[in-house]
């Protein structure tokens, strides 16, 4: 037992640190923000996949990858939320990369993480119109042909799901509800009938895509596991992606705090720095609370699904971590911004000044994978039926 | 980063678990589960032959020295021991105080010769402490200390006059640690000395305070003239701040981990509650039921962050900051959650004149949690000030 960064990892979110403030300043997020449709610089992920290679941070060596563990990827996630990083970073790794990690096989680990590796863009596409996170809103249908495989329907909410270069899709057999039916495709973003649409969102740094199949083939070697049987491995992948985001929501909170502690302490009303009221005081100090509780969470769910990835730790322990991280960062970080514009005054408030993308973030990452509310049901579901 | 002991930690788990199984019975059977906060009025004689007996075993005071009698506990053992304590349903220690606070205080301030006399006493379970601090007029606002302590040179004595107030066990213990004002006319932090009286003496009188759950757990402590040997201080006339706050730094250590697993056990018994009467069906409080859960997973690993990463100077860690508000209000929170699962039957008592149930006085005794030890306000000032460097508190 010991629950602290080691020597090692705390070098790597402190590179990770150097490099995104240099990198991913102000100028550079709002740069991004204005591109219409949303489009991802190009330049700064090919220095992230050449420079620092975390596209590959937990991807096995055998595969290409660096061969590191979750609890690395937590180390350069929390600055990545702290400099509001835009880039196809989360899609790729934290959702498609995962899915593969935890679905395919061999064969097509060697080909897709590879690619992955080599930085392709990728994303997992899972959610239907209806916007449920859970593996049972799975909208968009399969059937068969043949060998092959024929996908339909519509996908929402779709992380980069406009730019990337390779689609996890998650798909259900037509008729079937719940977690029965549900299975997992690979396939090039430039498949004949798929259609993809930006969906300009109010926060601009993390886009969202529709994505809409019509009689998509997919060859069977694009099958991730057994047709019909993804659900657990859907929901394994959800809950790692879940894990990743609550390790972005702790940088992003913990940022925001910054920011207002050191606002308070020059800011200057009735003859004194705001920051000596204990009004202010102790705001402060709950959302320290807040956020050194988030970062608790978050490590300790970043060792669980490291131990899950490994095959040490089972899926409900996986589920629980996953949802205990996911519940405390997404009201963490959504309470401590909310907060930092109410001890910021008006200028908390303006389009100049950078508060209001944190704010934006912290609800877009509340909403994303189900929010605090939905990850207690969870939890609840575990505990009392 | 990670959650796993070692294999040979393991081998100390089982050790500890074994023992308790073996000895956790008999004549101690009854006490399992009880003394806890709420419950320490209850078999204070039986939990000090308890403490006799886990002393004979060499369980008491495993984090101290073994020069000392203890066993050089690491802190991942510490954790481990803990842990199989609330598991087996250990009762409240009655030698809390003595092991947690003032045995590190002698052993980080007082001289070879306190060490001598008191650690051994604490070590077999045959002494007991209580804590001396407060007063009527110092509350959170400690370093106003009233009580007088004057060298009386023919006697060569102390000689002590004032009050203290809130004193937890002190109708139990046989020693208090007594924070008093050795300078007269001093005020603040300057001027105090840290001492060390024995309970059973003329000069001191206690009377007990009824609490809320009915019960009387802390007491008014008076002392007119009493008295402890010249050397019963700890450091210098005028270091009495000092050691003090050492104790407070203790207070937030290792000594607090059992009662995670104890809340554990709240929890559960919540759980199977809401179970039987079918508030588990009702959509807020499943909500609740999976925030407590959700809160009390967090603080477990708040406190194994704060364990893992207890800076060797001394200083405290953020996570060491946010602890005690942390799982005061977690806790407060968890007694109204366990009314409101209970429902009406939560007003009803097991009998009368005032016999509550162990959710009930759980529940009532939360109340105390957000204010002894520093009330959430004053830690709200300590994580702003000390956490964030925000402006200190002006004083009057
Ligand atoms: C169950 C229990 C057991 C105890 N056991 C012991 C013991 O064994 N030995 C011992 O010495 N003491 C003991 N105490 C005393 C305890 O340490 C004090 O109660 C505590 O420090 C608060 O002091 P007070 O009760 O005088 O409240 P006060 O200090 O009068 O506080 C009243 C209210 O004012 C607020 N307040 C005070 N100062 C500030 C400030 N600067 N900023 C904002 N708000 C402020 C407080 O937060 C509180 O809400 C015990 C208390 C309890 C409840």
């Amino acid at each position: 037992m010991d629950f602290k960064f080691t020597e090692e990892q705390l070098m790597i979110r402190d590179t990770a640190e150097a490099f995104l403030a240099e990198f991913s300043g102000s100028a550079a997020v709002r740069e991004q923000m204005a591109a219409q449709p949303a489009a991802y610089d190009a330049e700064l992920w090919r220095r992230i996949c050449t420079d620092m290679y975390w596209q590959a941070i937990h991807v096995p060596e055998q595969y290409g990858g660096l061969g590191l563990g979750y609890v690395e990827l937590l180390a350069v996630l929390e600055p990545m939320g702290r400099h509001l990083l835009c880039s196809p970073f989360f899609a790729t790794v934290c959702l498609a990369a995962n899915a593969l990690l935890v679905a395919a096989d061999d064969r097509q680990k060697a080909e897709f993480l590879a690619q992955i590796a080599a930085g392709t863009t990728a994303t997992l596409a899972w959610t239907g119109a209806r916007g449920q996170w859970s593996v049972a809103g799975v909208e968009g249908v399969w059937s068969r042909s043949g060998e092959d495989f024929v996908l339909n329907g519509q996908w929402r909410f779709v992380p980069d799901g406009h730019s990337a270069q390779l689609l996890v899709i998650a798909a259900r057999e037509a008729g079937s509800d719940g977690e029965d039916g549900i299975s997992l495709f690979v396939l090039p973003a430039d498949a004949p009938g798929l259609g993809r649409e930006w969906l300009p969102a109010m926060d601009q740094t993390r886009p969202q895509a529709r994505l809409s199949c019509r009689d998509v083939v997919v060859p069977a070697r694009g099958l991730l596991g057994e047709a019909g049987r993804a659900a657990p491995l859907l929901g394994k992948t959800l809950d790692l992606a879940s894990i990743a985001l609550a390790a972005e929501q702790v940088g992003g909170a913990q940022r925001v705090l910054d920011m207002s502690v050191e606002y308070s302490r020059e800011r200057v009303q009735f003859g004194r720095s705001i920051a000596s009221f204990q009004a202010i005081k102790h705001k402060a100090a709950d959302l320290l609370l807040k956020v050194e509780s988030a970062r608790s969470a978050a490590s300790y769910a970043a060792c669980i699904a490291g131990r899950a990835l490994l095959g040490d730790a089972g899926d409900a322990e996986l589920r629980e971590a996953a949802s205990v991280a996911k519940a405390w960062c997404s009201d963490a970080y959504f309470l401590t911004a909310g907060s930092a514009i109410q001890i910021h005054g008006g200028i908390g408030v303006t389009w100049e000044y950078d508060l209001q993308l944190y704010f934006k973030r912290s609800r877009s990452s509340e909403v994303l994978l189900g929010n605090g509310a939905q990850h207690r049901e969870r939890i609840a579901a575990m505990l009392l039926d | 980063m990670q959650l796993n002991f070692s294999a040979e930690n393991e081998q100390f788990r089982r050790e500890i678990a074994g023992w308790l199984e073996a000895n956790l019975c008999g004549e101690f059977e009854p006490l399992r589960g009880r003394g806890g906060p709420g419950d320490e009025h209850s078999y204070p004689e039986q939990r000090k032959a308890w403490e006799r007996e886990l002393a004979a075993g060499g369980w008491t005071c495993i984090g101290w020295p073994e020069s000392y009698g203890g066993r050089d506990a690491s802190i991942e053992q510490q954790v481990i021991f803990h842990e199989e304590y609330a598991r087996a349903g250990g009762p409240g220690r009655m030698g809390h105080i003595g092991e947690g606070l003032l045995g590190p205080t002698l052993l980080a301030f007082g001289s070879e010769a306190q060490r001598q006399r008191y650690l051994p006493g604490i070590r077999n379970g045959t002494e007991y402490w209580c804590q001396g601090y407060s007063e009527p007029g110092a509350g959170s606002d400690l370093a106003n200390v009233k009580t007088r302590a004057r060298f009386d040179q023919q006697r060569g004595r102390w000689l002590f006059d004032g009050q203290k107030t809130w004193t937890s066990n002190a109708l139990e213990s046989d020693f208090c640690f007594v924070l008093a004002r050795t300078e007269p006319g001093s005020s603040g932090h300057k001027g105090l000395g840290f001492f060390l009286l024995a309970m059973e003496q003329p000069g001191i009188e206690i009377r007990p305070i009824r609490q809320l759950t009915g019960t009387s757990e802390f007491n008014e402590v008076f002392f007119d003239a009493a008295e402890c040997a010249a050397e019963d201080i700890v450091g210098d006339p005028g270091d009495g701040w000092k050691v003090a706050m050492g104790v407070l730094g203790f207070e937030r250590g290792v000594s607090t981990l059992g009662q995670n697993l104890l809340f554990q056990n709240e929890l559960d018994e919540i759980v199977r509650r809401a179970k039987a009467n079918g508030a588990a069906r009702d959509p807020v409080l499943r909500q609740r039921i999976a925030d407590a859960h959700i809160g009390l997973r967090i603080l477990r690993c708040n406190c194994l962050r704060m364990l893992s990463g207890n800076a060797a100077d001394g200083t405290l860690s953020r996570e060491s900051m946010i602890y005690k508000l942390y799982w005061s209000t977690w806790h407060r929170n968890l007694g109204k959650l366990a009314m409101d699962v209970l429902g009406p039957e939560s007003e009803i008592l097991e009998d009368g004149p005032y016999q509550l149930n162990r959710l009930q006085s759980m529940y009532l005794f939360t109340r105390a949690d957000t204010i002894y030890g520093g009330t959430n306000q004053i830690q709200r000032n300590i994580i702003a000030e000390r956490a964030l460097g925000m402006p200190r508190e002006p004083r009057g």
